[in-house]
């Protein structure tokens, strides 16, 4: 019976020292200088970023580590990052880089054309990999594979001096220079590399403004001013902390009371309460992506065409627009977002008008309707917020043309995977662009080569006259002269209606007003280098 | 929710108790004496009544879209407000009684019948069968009940049956351990013995004599079963592994109403007081069952 | 009996995991999955080996003590997963200190008056209690007292704010460590939601436990006694009585401090606690074989010792029961 006297002395002491505890100040633990808290969905699952797809990761190692080129700090276009310079030579096939001479890697080594270089080496040969099970996914898909194999488009890297990179390309590549900007090919420095390639994950090394300093699994990750930056005068913060909060309300409540300064993943339909409130304001990230409603062309009846374009008449994007995403979102009518070149403007919009899509369905002799499966997604992705809601609404209005749909929602593994081997009638999917390049949409999402299970094409839309065109448009190095081939594609894909092309989304985030120069980057994540805080 | 667990270990300790026919108008009597088996009942059928009449007497349909009249506060047209497609928050909550009464009702039976039938078989024959069922039911028992639903539900792929199919799994060892200590216990009256003595068949023992003699506990643990289960599938459909849309499951709408539940509370308020109210519904009539039926329990 | 479990338990999670759509390359990729991409991928993951291969390798790392390499982090679970153990652990223990002291006393207080107006107003209080959905009362918690109110952090474990190193990942325990009272008080205030939503079911069901067993006490002869000797009631009730009903409480505070350990998911959930329960709900979704496997068999492991250590507990305090009786 002693038991009882010390657990209720242990259970009584504890609520004495609570109770003691919270009237009681103390030695501060609060760092010193400006702390800037970014409130986001999820974790980093790794923070090397050549091994991830993911945006939380790049999120983190964006401001770690930089590329050689970089997008513009509100758009899809190329500017100077690392290197300063390049030109690509008449045949396309050899670009030259030359590079800052004024860069150093946080761990005090120097960055040159070796360390290049080493990093593009390492990443073709697939080596000093953190495990076994790693894989530097985005440069296989980005440049057609690793060394050796059939479709990679690197012949080779060389340092030509201390500060001038050259690549030799076995075939010229439209995307090369997009793609170099993107968030996985930034520069590591090799010596953190080499030393431990299974830690490098876990503690990253670069030349960005800030450095890595701590993680808390699931909870939170640390980084500090990068005091020897080469772009003088940055980073303004000494500290950036990247907070994991899963519940998108949850964050918002974690803003409202001043626990994080930014938040990513704002409900749509918070968003006018962000406005509303003079301690905040709203961000706005131009869009990146398309959200799309696909038919899977092998199955009755949608090889019909003018079914597809019927069905086209039946949305009502605007109405969508309103309902789910508290107006950010534009009404889509390309597969690509107009924040890109190429985007064709001329295109013109399948309206809403239900009479038409009767006239239409009745034309391609289903005046009586018929039933399909429609897959909605069950999570929430950056250009849909709500992937089921948008199909019960879409559901609606099918249903007054004689559509009757079964809305089927199978978790999001599941869910690609059925899509993937064209399981479906109907399905709802979408696409965040990589590297701002119209091939990183059109080819990949509606090119016959992408139809092979597992297919990328969920129409399993097989154009020849369309493939010809993307084909070329990648040999072509000139950039207007693509832009060229592109429109015509997107003429062609509009007539065909594989899709119905349904919104490009403009996220919403949300921060305190005291935040400055903070600009969200259509990419989905962006530097931190220039934001302050001014209280 | 976990309030089974116990009732089972008491009546394990209760194992030889005098076994009575108590006749079923007896019983009657007994809990239209007892106050909170009254409540409990009265809740129940409240709901069985809400479920199958009232949503004829409704103006809204459950998911009727009414763009206009996103997250309207509770009026006089819409009792309960309403949600964010502009649906009659009531009309789904009303909707969903059936939903969970389905739901529970479906699960618990099946754990009723399969954990039964193993707790008979372990209990009767023992030897390696009993081994065999008792380490099963241990293995299951070791899972986090919840966690070991989720990865059930992801394999089959989330849909309302399929949760369904999960709960009535994760809920089999309860039933079966209980009647399989009944069987033991039972397994040694003179009824059973002379039975086996003039050679009747196994399964006329069982089926005749056994179970109907340990009908009891089954009886009480279900109902409190019952509990458990329209949580579990609330659960559930509140982290999107249960319900699809735009099905009016109580957990799935909690879960839609956690985008807006600062600007609109009732989206949140509502669908929780009736998961809390059924729940509460089978746990009072659980416990008067229980104080009916196993009168050692009574205090 | 802990081993045949642990066994079959590793059978069955290896299956079903290995049986949910989808693999963690293609979780990996995601809407990029092109063909070639997945292949490569799943080769490297060693996924195109004949399942019981897989199982095999799997088991004979376990018996080196290897509990696997998460897909997404690369990093060893058993290394992985202790923060997120530590996580659940202090939240658990926190809403069981507070269900046990509600709940004690709540249910001594009742059988104190019994059948007085306290008596039904706990007795339904804590009816309410056990059937109160856990995710609801953590969504009124927040919108009230940390929306509303603003009396309480509505998620996280700390604020990023403050500097502090973990140890222990008992955030409770290292603040005490450190001296850090800054960081505990936070901390405690970071508890208190979801310890509170955690605990409710708990203290309602040690309430009405506690009361019962009360009650059989109080009628008994000794008791009687003492009151006609004139010791203060109440003294008497927390002094004899009070012993007699620990065995139901300890029955309760081991099974459903194992069931908090891994039932924890949806409080977790709700409030961005980075726990084991929602640890091992984001590798379901991600495919992490390994941390699935391996992380739901820590946490039965932990689930059955606990079970252990409670049939020892009743030895301890009630010698007339021998373990091993059931």
């Amino acid at each position: 019976m002693k038991f009882r006297k010390s657990a209720f002395l242990i259970i009584g002491l504890l609520f004495v020292l609570s109770t003691v505890l919270a009237g009681c100040g103390g030695n501060s633990a609060g760092g010193q200088g400006k702390t800037l808290i970014y409130g986001r969905g999820a974790d980093s699952p790794k923070l090397d970023p050549a091994l991830v797809t993911d945006g939380e990761s790049f999120r983190v190692t964006g401001n770690i580590m930089e590329t050689l080129v970089q997008y513009e700090k509100d758009s899809m276009n190329v500017t100077e990052g690392l290197a300063t310079e390049w030109k690509n030579s008449e045949d396309g096939k050899k670009w030259t880089f030359k590079l800052r001479d004024d860069v150093k890697f946080h761990d005090g080594t120097k960055f040159n054309a070796e360390a290049v270089v080493f990093n593009f080496q390492r990443w073709m040969n697939r080596e000093h990999l953190g495990s076994k099970k790693d894989d530097f996914i985005y440069y296989g898909s980005m440049f057609g594979g690793y060394k050796g194999d059939k479709g990679h488009v690197i012949e080779s890297v060389k340092a030509v001096d201390e500060y001038t990179v050259e690549f030799t390309l076995k075939k010229p590549q439209g995307p090369f220079l997009q793609n170099l900007a993107m968030s996985p090919f930034a520069i590591a420095s090799p010596k953190a590399v080499k030393k431990d390639p299974s830690k490098f994950a876990e503690h990253p090394v670069g030349t960005g403004p800030f450095k890595f300093k701590s993680w808390k699994k699931n909870d939170s990750i640390t980084l500090e001013k990068n005091n020897d930056y080469w772009k003088k005068g940055l980073p303004k913060l000494d500290r950036v902390i990247f907070k994991s909060i899963p519940d998108n309300s949850a964050r918002l409540t974690a803003l409202q009371s001043g626990d994080i300064d930014v938040m990513d993943g704002l409900n749509p339909d918070d968003a006018k309460r962000v406005e509303k409130n003079k301690q905040l304001q709203l961000y706005k990230r131009p869009p990146n992506n398309v959200g799309y409603l696909a038919f899977n062309m092998e199955k009755k009846p949608f090889h019909k065409k003018k079914v597809r374009q019927a069905i086209n008449h039946a949305v009502n994007k605007k109405g969508l627009i309103k309902s789910f995403y508290a107006n950010l979102a534009e009404p889509a009518k390309n597969p690509m977002p107009p924040s890109l070149w190429g985007y064709n403007d001329k295109v013109e919009e399948y309206e809403y008008d239900l009479d038409k899509a009767k006239k239409l369905l009745k034309e391609a002799g289903y005046e009586d309707g018929f039933e399909v499966e429609f897959y909605a997604m069950p999570e929430p992705r950056p250009y849909m917020p709500d992937g089921r809601k948008i199909a019960e609404y879409i559901q609606a209005d099918l249903k007054k043309i004689g559509i009757k749909t079964k809305i089927v929602s199978p978790e999001w593994q599941s869910y690609l995977e059925d899509t993937q081997e064209g399981k479906h009638e109907m399905a709802l999917l979408g696409w965040t662009g990589d590297n701002g390049d119209p091939d990183n949409f059109l080819y990949v999402l509606l090119d016959k080569d992408n139809t092979k299970i597992p297919a990328q094409n969920i129409s399993f839309y097989k154009s020849d006259k369309l493939h010809d065109i993307l084909i070329e448009a990648q040999k072509e190095t000139d950039q207007s002269k693509r832009t060229e081939y592109y429109q015509k594609a997107q003429e062609i894909i509009h007539e065909d209606a594989p899709w119905v092309p349904l919104v490009y989304a403009t996220p919403p985030l949300a921060g305190q007003s005291y935040v400055k120069g903070y600009v969200p980057h259509p990419k989905g994540t962006e530097s931190l280098a220039e934001v302050d805080i001014q209280k | 929710m976990n309030e089974p667990v116990l009732t089972e270990r008491h009546s394990v300790t209760e194992l030889n108790q005098e076994k009575v026919e108590s006749p079923f108008r007896e019983t009657m009597r007994a809990l239209l004496h007892h106050r909170s088996a009254m409540i409990g009942g009265g809740i129940i059928l409240f709901l069985i009544l809400i479920a199958f009449i009232a949503p004829l007497l409704l103006p809204f349909g459950y998911n009727q879209i009414d763009a206009d009249a996103r997250l309207q506060p509770p009026s006089a047209e819409h009792w309960f407000g309403t949600d964010d497609f502009g649906r009659d928050i009531f009309a789904r909550v009303v909707y969903g009684a059936r939903i969970s009464l389905w739901v529970g009702f479906f699960a618990i039976t099946g754990s009723i019948v399969i954990g039964s039938v193993l707790g008979l078989i372990a209990g009767y024959y023992g030897g390696w069968r009993d081994t065999l069922i008792s380490r099963s039911f241990d293995i299951l028992l070791a899972f986090p009940a919840i966690l070991l639903a989720i990865a059930i539900v992801a394999m089959l792929g989330p849909s309302l049956e399929n949760a369904m199919y999960a709960i009535a799994i994760i809920n089999i060892p309860t039933f079966g351990r209980l009647m399989r200590s009944r069987v033991l216990a039972v397994k040694q009256e003179d009824f059973v013995l002379a039975a086996q003595a003039i050679g009747m068949k196994d399964t006329r023992i069982l089926f005749h004599h056994i179970l109907p003699n340990s009908w009891t506990p089954i009886m009480v643990q279900g109902t409190l079963g019952f509990a458990t289960a329209v949580l579990e599938a609330a659960a559930l459909g509140f982290i999107g592994m249960g319900a699809q849309p735009p099905d009016p499951e109580w957990g799935k709408m909690l879960s839609d109403s956690r985008g807006f539940f600062q600007s609109a509370p009732w989206t949140m308020i509502f669908p929780g007081l009736a998961i809390m109210l059924t729940v509460l519904g089978f746990n009072l009539l659980g416990d008067g069952l229980r104080d009916v039926l196993d009168p050692r329990m009574k205090q | 009996m802990l081993i045949p479990v642990l066994i079959g338990m590793s059978v069955i999670t290896f299956f079903i995991v290995h049986a949910i759509p989808g693999s963690p390359a293609k979780a990996l990729l995601g809407e990029r999955a092109s063909p070639e991409a997945l292949h490569q991928l799943e080769e490297k993951m060693g996924l195109n080996d004949p399942l019981y291969i897989q199982y095999f390798n799997y088991i004979k790392n376990l018996l080196q003590g290897d509990l696997g390499t998460s897909i997404q982090t690369g990093q060893p679970v058993s290394e992985e997963i202790i923060p997120y153990l530590a996580a659940t652990f202090e939240l658990a223990l926190f809403a069981m200190v507070i269900a046990v002291f509600f709940g004690v006393n709540l249910g001594i207080f009742s059988a104190w008056r019994q059948n007085s107006s306290v008596d039904y107003l706990s007795m339904v209080i804590a009816l309410i209690g056990v059937s109160m959905p856990v995710f609801w009362l953590g969504l009124m918690e927040q919108w009230i007292f940390a929306q509303e109110l603003a009396w309480f952090p509505s998620s996280g474990r700390l604020d990023s704010r403050l500097f502090f190193e973990p140890v222990t990942h008992f955030y409770f325990l290292d603040a005490l460590i450190q001296g850090d009272f800054v960081v505990l008080q936070d901390a405690l205030k970071h508890m208190v939601l979801p310890a509170v939503a955690l605990g409710t079911i708990p203290m309602a069901i040690i309430a009405r436990m506690t009361r019962s067993s009360m009650l059989e006490v109080l009628r008994s002869d000794y008791i009687r006694t003492a009151r006609a000797k004139g010791v203060g009631e109440l003294l008497i009730i927390y002094k004899h009585a009070l012993k007699n009903a620990l065995i139901p409480i300890v029955t309760v505070f081991g099974l459903q401090m194992g069931l908090l350990l891994g039932g924890a998911i949806l409080t977790e959930t709700i409030f961005s606690w980075p726990g084991v329960g929602r640890y091992l709900y984001d590798a379901i979704h991600a495919r992490d074989y390994a941390v699935v496997q391996s992380g739901i068999l820590v946490v039965a492991t932990i689930f059955v010792l606990i079970n252990l250590i409670v049939d020892l507990l009743y030895a301890w305090i009630d010698p007339r029961i021998q373990y091993g009786k059931e």
